[in-house]
């Protein structure tokens, strides 16, 4: 199970540049601990107490995860997973 | 119609079914019609009521000046109330914003401070809160956290939907300062709460989201996710594509964050489709297509269209 993770240029220091990178699992957490076991360091800026961080949103194929059961949100191959700051619009 | 102040005509905005758009009989898409108010945006809800609030509370007086951050329809929308009840408006905008909104706030005699490209509409609120504290008696309305915001759509927006089509089960709006959202998305939890409320929040270019660390991030204020039940991230190339599609189809020229919302609403109008539900789905046209022209969203190929909007604050 492979889906394509996004990552925000300011969490690129994580994975050596790249903008976007595969995750494995079924879960978004799954996923972000895969991340984690490859690219030391990134799961602390996504998380907090087993929860996403304020500042973070997280997509699965563009639907925000925190109204789709967090980071219980299942997902399945091909999916993308995109990883963005929270910025304002007005 | 008639009134006798052109701030008397803020609202009331039509509401008209898309049905070329809509997918079936029993599931229909309906377009409530912001850019009919009298700077051609939602704004003059928000604007209107911020503004008659705070002179209310006695923060406001004749000769004032007013500080706001903005990607340009709020600005433009205090700008003409400004005028009309004589105070001064300073906007911080982004300078990754399209001329036309520049061009319509000098009409209206704002002055424009710019804000750095990168970061978007959070480096506004940053120098905006800068020039706030070195300008005490400076008056700052700031969209993102008055309850008077919400409140012109609690007051208004809902109450007007509802009464226009009491079938309703979807409301999609934009995502920025939340207030449609909020506002409406309350009303509707209060007084039919089986309306899902749904998000469209467009997605920019990596410009906008180069942040120097994640504490720069920002919510606003007036956010609260319980009052909405799905939120969804468009980016620019859906948001072309549907703001052609309305156009080609219903003959509706919108701006381009009205394509995102018309591409979450035709999300929902498939999962009700596929579910054999009914549905009347409200979808809002925050503003028409003017100010865009000049981004080329209109002309050419999709391809196109994506490529010049890249790092432009385009909703």
């Amino acid at each position: 199970m492979a889906v394509e993770v996004r990552i925000p240029t300011i969490l690129r220091t994580y994975t050596d540049g790249a903008k976007a990178v595969d995750g494995h699992g079924d879960t978004v957490a799954e996923v972000i601990n895969d991340l984690e076991s490859r690219h030391g360091g990134i799961k602390e800026r996504l998380v907090e107490a087993g929860d996403l961080r304020r500042f973070i949103n997280v997509y699965v194929n563009d639907e925000d995860v925190r109204f789709t059961g967090g980071v219980e949100t299942p997902v399945k191959d091909g999916d993308t997973v995109v990883v963005l700051p929270a910025v304002a619009g007005g | 119609m008639r009134y006798d102040d052109l701030l008397d005509s803020v609202g009331n905005t039509p509401l008209v079914g898309l049905p070329r758009l809509s997918p079936s009989p029993d599931v229909r898409l309906w377009a409530k019609l912001e850019d009919q108010n009298p700077t051609g945006s939602i704004k003059d809800r928000a604007a209107l009521r911020m503004l008659v609030e705070a002179e209310k509370d006695g923060r406001l007086h004749p000769g004032c000046t007013i500080l706001e951050p903005t990607s340009g329809n709020t600005g433009i929308s205090l700008a003409m109330v400004a005028k009309i009840r004589g105070y001064r408006l300073v906007c911080v905008m982004p300078e990754n914003t399209s001329i036309e909104r520049r061009q319509l706030l000098a009409v209206w005699g704002a002055e424009i401070v710019d804000s750095p490209a990168a970061g978007g509409s959070n480096e506004a609120v940053r120098v905006a809160k800068g020039m706030a504290a070195e300008h005490p008696d400076w008056v700052m309305l700031y969209q993102y956290g008055n309850p008077a915001n919400a409140a012109a759509h609690y007051d208004t927006t809902g109450p007007e939907i509802l009464a226009d089509l009491p079938s309703i089960t979807h409301f999609v709006a934009g995502l920025g300062t939340t207030g449609t959202l909020m506002g409406v998305g309350r009303f509707f939890r209060e007084h039919k709460p089986d309306v899902r409320i749904v998000a469209a929040e467009p997605r920019y270019g990596e410009l906008v989201y180069g942040l120097r660390n994640l504490d720069e991030g920002f919510v606003p204020e007036l956010y609260d996710e319980s009052l909405i039940d799905a939120r969804f991230s468009v980016g620019p190339r859906d948001a072309v594509r549907r703001t052609r599609e309305l156009l080609e189809q219903e003959g509706i020229f919108a701006g381009i964050s009205t394509g995102a919302i018309l591409h979450a609403a035709l999300a929902q109008a498939a999962t009700s489709v596929r579910a054999a539900e009914s549905a009347d789905i409200v979808l809002v046209v925050c503003d028409g297509g003017w100010k865009y022209l000049s981004t080329g969203a209109y002309e050419g190929t999709i391809d196109e269209a994506e490529d010049r909007l890249e790092g432009q604050l385009w909703a």
